[in-house]
């Protein structure tokens, strides 16, 4: 991951801080930075979004195609994810070098989000065993300033929230062939519930103590980070050990606790954003890249 | 012709534009805090995102290095959701390593590079959302992180796409254009001079049209120079502005 050059005495300053319960830019532990989200911004998918947190940019764009239900489960369609780590981010991604840190990324979200309980992958599906409906989910990392997991799940919640799938009609000819109609009405579509998706929280160690939504800087003190998610009821859907160091079980336990309610305080507000976005409709004043 | 008009008797387009007029324009340079230079643009529906790092030591191998000047390096990329069917990969493929080694040669043209010896300057370009001239926004989004990232240029580079339809040259062709089966030249100009830093041309036409082609391009491109240049006016006048303060 792109990381930030910090010398000995600069990490003494952030761990003394923090210590106190104050970081560099004056936040507390369990403080977000400033966060942007923006919906339907790229005009040829089925949902986008744009999420800032400080200095790191994401974008999400969902589109939905027509595809198979895997043999296991014909009654469900699926999310596929594709995580771009874009040289623009950071010249150290330029070739394949974001690969590796997007394939880590891509198979979270697969664990986290393509799931039965996180979104209801049933309504996906058009006829079971023959079609259904394949979100394809790409993400694509504008900008890095640490806490990559929280702003791309926070934006991929905003982009389902967003995404429109056509209306279908099946019609049965006479030789019980099948026929899939697209509905021509762009008005005439289906919206996903997207209450019960997550948000990932991601907690790094920093000291004796755990820090939300750590900037590069910071992420250079801490030796090990939780990434948890969580939805809006506090309801644990995974969690995961990242990074180089090694936690003890006790602050692995007091880090879920501080997740479960950082993650739960994080949705109502989100929630509440994207659907006042929604009802301005049209009259939204679009900020985008050009805010 | 695919059963499209491209220009009504009234000579208008597709889309109501006349021949010579080019598209909507929206940029803002500065997007991003941690690039050296970075700037955004949106030419009709299509959006560019490019970002400048440099000029710094050379990446990697040394032995790229060029002792009398500083090397360019491009990378050309779409989001995978940027065009209409899904792209399977943001880059690396065939066409998108040609458009990053047209980029290359279009901004070392343009670019001082003699000031900068054993260095290198990243131009990193990303289509957001594609819709025809994908080559000539990413130079003029290009353009506009250079100036953003303070390095010194001989001129804007200014590009466009232009195509011949019934006599009559088309200038920033968009998608339904430029897969109509028009015959379609791109290039590359330093407007104050005149010179020309990239001309591309795959498609058939008849040479006695090409100079009317060319020049209608190079109109075009001139019309793109005002444009950039007022949007790196009211950049500069904003920063100054903020800075005053």
């Amino acid at each position: 991951m792109a990381t930030a050059q910090v010398s000995e005495a600069e990490k003494v300053y952030i761990l003394h801080g923090i210590r106190d319960d104050l970081r560099v830019d004056g936040r507390g532990c369990e403080d977000y930075r400033h966060m942007e989200v923006e919906t339907d911004v790229v005009s040829n998918t089925d949902g986008s979004a744009k999420v800032t947190l400080g200095h790191t940019a994401v974008l999400v764009g969902v589109k939905a195609e027509i595809g198979k239900p895997r043999p296991m489960i014909p009654d469900e369609g699926y999310l596929e994810f594709f995580v771009d780590c874009s040289a623009n981010a950071t010249p150290e991604f330029e070739g394949r070098g974001g690969e590796e840190l997007g394939t880590e990324l891509s198979n979270t979200l697969y664990k986290v989000f393509n799931n039965q309980h996180s979104l209801d992958l049933r309504s996906l599906c058009i006829s079971p065993g023959e079609h259904c409906w394949v979100l394809y989910v790409d993400v694509l990392l504008l900008q890095c300033d640490g806490n990559l997991y929280d702003a791309i799940s926070v934006a991929i919640k905003a982009a389902l929230f967003n995404t429109k799938i056509p209306k279908v009609h099946i019609s049965s000819d006479d030789e019980g062939g099948k026929e899939i109609e697209l509905s021509d009405d762009p008005y005439d579509c289906m919206r996903l519930d997207v209450e019960n998706v997550p948000c990932m929280v991601t907690l790094c160690k920093i000291g004796h103590r755990h820090v939300v939504d750590v900037t590069l800087q910071e992420k250079a003190c801490s030796v090990a980070s939780l990434v948890i998610s969580v939805t809006h009821k506090g309801v644990i859907t995974c969690t995961r050990k990242v990074g180089r160091g090694s936690l003890d079980p006790e602050s692995i336990c007091e880090m879920t606790e501080a997740g479960k309610r950082v993650g739960k305080a994080l949705h109502s507000p989100l929630m509440k954003l994207l659907q006042q976005e929604e009802s301005l409709g049209k009259k939204r004043q679009k900020v985008g890249f050009l805010g | 012709m695919a059963g499209l008009e491209l220009l009504t008797d009234q000579g208008y387009r597709l889309d109501g534009r006349k021949a010579s007029e080019l598209r909507k324009f929206q940029a803002r340079m500065g997007v991003f805090a941690q690039a050296d230079g970075s700037a955004y643009l949106e030419q009709g529906n299509t959006k560019a995102l490019a970002v400048v790092y440099g000029p710094h030591e050379i990446r990697g191998s040394r032995s790229r290095a060029l002792h009398d000047r500083a090397v360019i390096n491009c990378q050309y990329s779409m989001a995978t959701f940027s065009t209409a069917e899904r792209k399977r990969r943001p880059h690396g493929d065939r066409k998108s390593t040609e458009m990053s080694l047209h980029l290359k040669q279009t901004f070392e043209a343009a670019v001082m590079t003699q000031l900068f010896p054993r260095s290198q300057i990243d131009i990193y370009v990303k289509i957001l959302q594609s819709d025809g001239g994908n080559y000539s926004v990413c130079v003029n989004a290009a353009t506009l992180a250079v100036i953003d990232a303070g390095i010194p240029m001989r001129d804007y580079v200014c590009a466009c796409t232009v195509g011949f339809v019934d006599e009559t040259p088309l200038a920033d062709l968009c998608y339904a254009e430029e897969s109509g089966g028009v015959s379609s030249l791109a290039l590359a100009l330093l407007p104050r001079g005149g010179q020309i830093a990239l001309v591309q041309m795959d498609a058939r036409l008849h040479q006695d049209h090409l100079e009317t082609l060319i020049e209608a391009a190079m109109t075009a491109c001139k019309g793109v120079s005002k444009v950039l240049d007022e949007v790196v006016r009211q950049h500069l006048q904003e920063a100054s502005v903020h800075s005053r303060e």
